[in-house]
């Protein structure tokens, strides 16, 4: 093959540099083939757009939107600190901004069942709730280990009518959720849709995704020039596959001045090796699709991860992230366990908002880089989802009863 | 030509399918998969299959799922999966079947070159695709082994004709939609399959997925070049009082499906 017919296939399958492309049996190729083609003549069908624009607006809230969070900036090196209201959204994260659009992509399609793969539950939540508004039949594959760190949004799927698994494979936690998942997929891919969570996987799931969670950077890029009247120093969000991450950054990649920074899962601290810092600890590798980097050892098994948030805890991350980390464009740092946690309750206590533990990774970050910049900085976090599903975990971290 | 392709030339002549077993290095044990392989070669198989055991297998059923965990505790890698290779390549043409992110650690052209270096005739990548193949199917020549793809029932004939032109040894053809497992009987879906796929090539074809027994590898045979038997052999395996009691099976499931392959036409 020519150098020139193996740039036209990169162009096709979604490359980010070295990173992206499809790495699947070739039973999903068909469906990924199709994926591909509804989303690319939905982009720019005026219908779709209207219909997923009215979605946004009458059922999810948006645009959602921005809040100057000045007490706790007191603790940020008194930089201003704008946080990014993906928390109000309706199920409560960003996440219900891709699963809209992936539910009319299905209906688009003809399908009329979805699976969904979920680590915290917020992906899972969100994908059962446009499966019930669009009447979609939807299993859900969540490992066993988040079911019970997360049991209360395993009700939330199953009040909304979704069939949730619990994944006994593996680590039993995102990565072997998202294995299930492809199975079921390759067994049912005629009838099925399988409406991928995060900004990773074959083709076009990363470039999909990452569309539809755009609208984030958009909005967020309108409204600090409005409040503030210049472009923010550093735009912050946490990386777990880095949906929400994507979402922000995406808008500010061609505006030079404003820093792009993901917060990475550091667990008990990267040093350790217990953690989900996949783009500050792990290595160039192809996980569940596409080639991005991994947590691997040195045959290329891939190495459980660890974080005290589900959402977080993957050992893999979206192949634009790997791109943009290499390119030098974003920058990423891991935060760990303690370190999101105490600005969990920073947050909490000074702005009236519980995030969700991923989001308090962003927040610790933003600690960090407000103290680095100083006080006449602006720095925007997006504040991906809300901590109500997190209240267990953090009342056993700080030791409150439950009775 | 590798002994790979020999083999199918042979079994051609004879007018049946060859019989091609697999089994993970590292199951049940290191030692252990070298006798299955042992009982392999008693009871009559042309050709193995040595699975690199991973991670992450996302095309496997519950049975190789769980004999990949068993040889992964076993300490199972690169060294232990080109060993077994290498005893089976001893006595039979012998491939390694893997998930890509093995091999591209290890390193494309130094995974060609280990597999040729211990004798094996090939490598099956069952989520490799043709389009990130540019580097593997170089190496693959350079080493002067085959590169082996999978193709399935909802593959288009005009992308059959793209992977199978990048095919050597034989054409993977994966019975059915969905992962791998014995199943009560081999999907229909097969041998149009097999009829499509032959339209595209000269190559040999070999079914896998879901084949258990001498009756179905005997209907198999009756149009495939191959037949592959994966799950079977760990069913018997893992089901066994003993491992002594687990290879004899072995022997005699292989013995049964021999029969089958010679039975088909």
């Amino acid at each position: 093959m020519s150098i020139s017919e193996r740039e036209d296939l990169s162009a096709i399958l979604g490359h980010f540099g070295p990173y992206g492309g499809r790495f699947v049996p070739e039973a999903l190729i068909g469906a990924l083939e199709e994926l591909e083609e509804a989303h690319r003549t939905s982009q720019l069908d005026p219908s779709f757009i209207r219909e997923l624009a009215e979605l946004h607006r009458s059922y999810t809230g948006r645009p959602s939107i921005i809040t100057e969070a000045k007490r706790f900036a007191e603790h940020a090196g008194g930089a201003r600190i704008i946080l990014k209201r993906e928390d109000l959204n309706h199920t409560g994260s960003h996440k219900i901004n891709n699963v809209l659009g992936q539910a009319l992509l299905t209906k688009r399609m003809g399908k009329k069942r979805i699976i969904a793969e979920t680590g915290a539950g917020q992906h899972g939540v969100a994908a059962a709730t446009a499966a019930a508004l669009m009447g979609l039949e939807c299993v859900v594959y969540m490992g066993e280990e988040d079911t019970k760190r997360q049991s209360l949004n395993v009700a939330r799927m199953k009040l909304l009518g979704a069939q949730v698994v619990p994944v006994t494979s593996g680590s039993r936690t995102l990565k072997d959720a998202i294995n299930e998942a492809m199975r079921d997929w390759v067994t049912n891919v005629e009838s099925t849709h399988y409406m991928l969570g995060t900004v990773a996987g074959p083709h076009p799931f990363p470039t999909m995704v990452r569309d539809f969670h755009k609208i984030i950077g958009d909005e967020t890029r309108e409204q600090v020039l409005e409040l503030t009247g210049r472009l923010p120093d550093a735009v912050l969000a946490c990386v777990g596959g880095g949906s929400n991450a994507i979402g922000i950054f995406h808008r500010f990649i061609s505006d030079p001045t404003v820093r792009l920074i993901g917060l990475e899962a550091g667990g008990d601290g990267v040093e350790t090796g217990r953690h989900a810092a996949t783009l500050t600890g792990g290595t160039p590798g192809v996980l569940h699709g596409t080639r991005s980097y991994v947590l691997q050892d040195e045959n290329g098994q891939t190495i459980e991860s660890h974080s005290i948030s589900a959402g977080l805890d993957y050992p893999g991350v979206g192949p634009e992230h790997a791109y943009l980390h290499d390119i030098g464009r974003a920058e990423y740092r891991a935060i760990t366990d303690d370190q999101a946690m105490h600005a969990f309750a920073l947050l909490s206590k000074t702005e009236g908002i519980i995030p969700a533990i991923e989001t308090a990774h962003a927040l610790a970050g933003a600690m960090q880089v407000g103290n680095e910049l100083g006080k006449d900085a602006i720095i925007v976090i997006n504040l991906s989802g809300r901590g109500d599903k997190d209240v267990q975990t953090a009342a056993s971290y700080f030791g409150i009863p439950l009775d | 030509m590798t002994a790979l392709d020999q083999l199918f030339v042979k079994v051609r002549a004879e007018n049946r399918a060859a019989l091609i077993a697999y089994i993970p290095a590292g199951f049940p044990s290191q030692a252990g998969c070298h006798r299955v392989i042992a009982a392999f070669i008693e009871g009559g198989v042309d050709a193995i299959e040595i699975g690199y055991p991973y991670s992450d297998p996302v095309m496997d059923g519950p049975t190789i799922q769980a004999a990949a965990v068993t040889s992964l505790a076993n300490g199972t890698g690169a060294q232990e999966v080109l060993a077994a290779l290498k005893i089976a390549a001893a006595s039979v043409p012998a491939v390694v079947m893997t998930y890509w992110n093995p091999i591209e650690r290890f390193g494309v052209a130094e995974f060609a070159d280990a597999i040729a270096a211990n004798g094996g005739s090939g490598v099956i990548t069952p989520d490799l695709t043709i389009e990130e193949s540019v580097g593997w199917i170089g190496a693959t020549e350079n080493s002067t082994i085959n590169p082996i793809y999978v193709v399935a029932p909802s593959t288009k004939d005009v992308r059959l004709a793209q992977v199978t032109s990048k095919c050597g040894g034989f054409v993977y053809a994966a019975s059915l939609m969905g992962v791998t497992g014995a199943r009560a009987s081999v999907s229909s879906s097969a041998a149009d399959l097999v009829a499509r796929v032959r339209k595209t090539t000269d190559l040999p074809i070999a079914v896998g997925l879901g084949v258990s027994t001498r009756e179905q590898a005997k209907g198999v045979a009756a149009y495939a070049d191959g037949v592959i038997v994966g799950s079977a052999f760990i069913k018997v395996l893992q089901d066994a009082p003993s491992e002594e009691e687990g290879l004899k099976a072995v022997t005699e499931l292989a013995r049964e499906l021999a029969k089958g392959v010679r039975e088909g036409r």
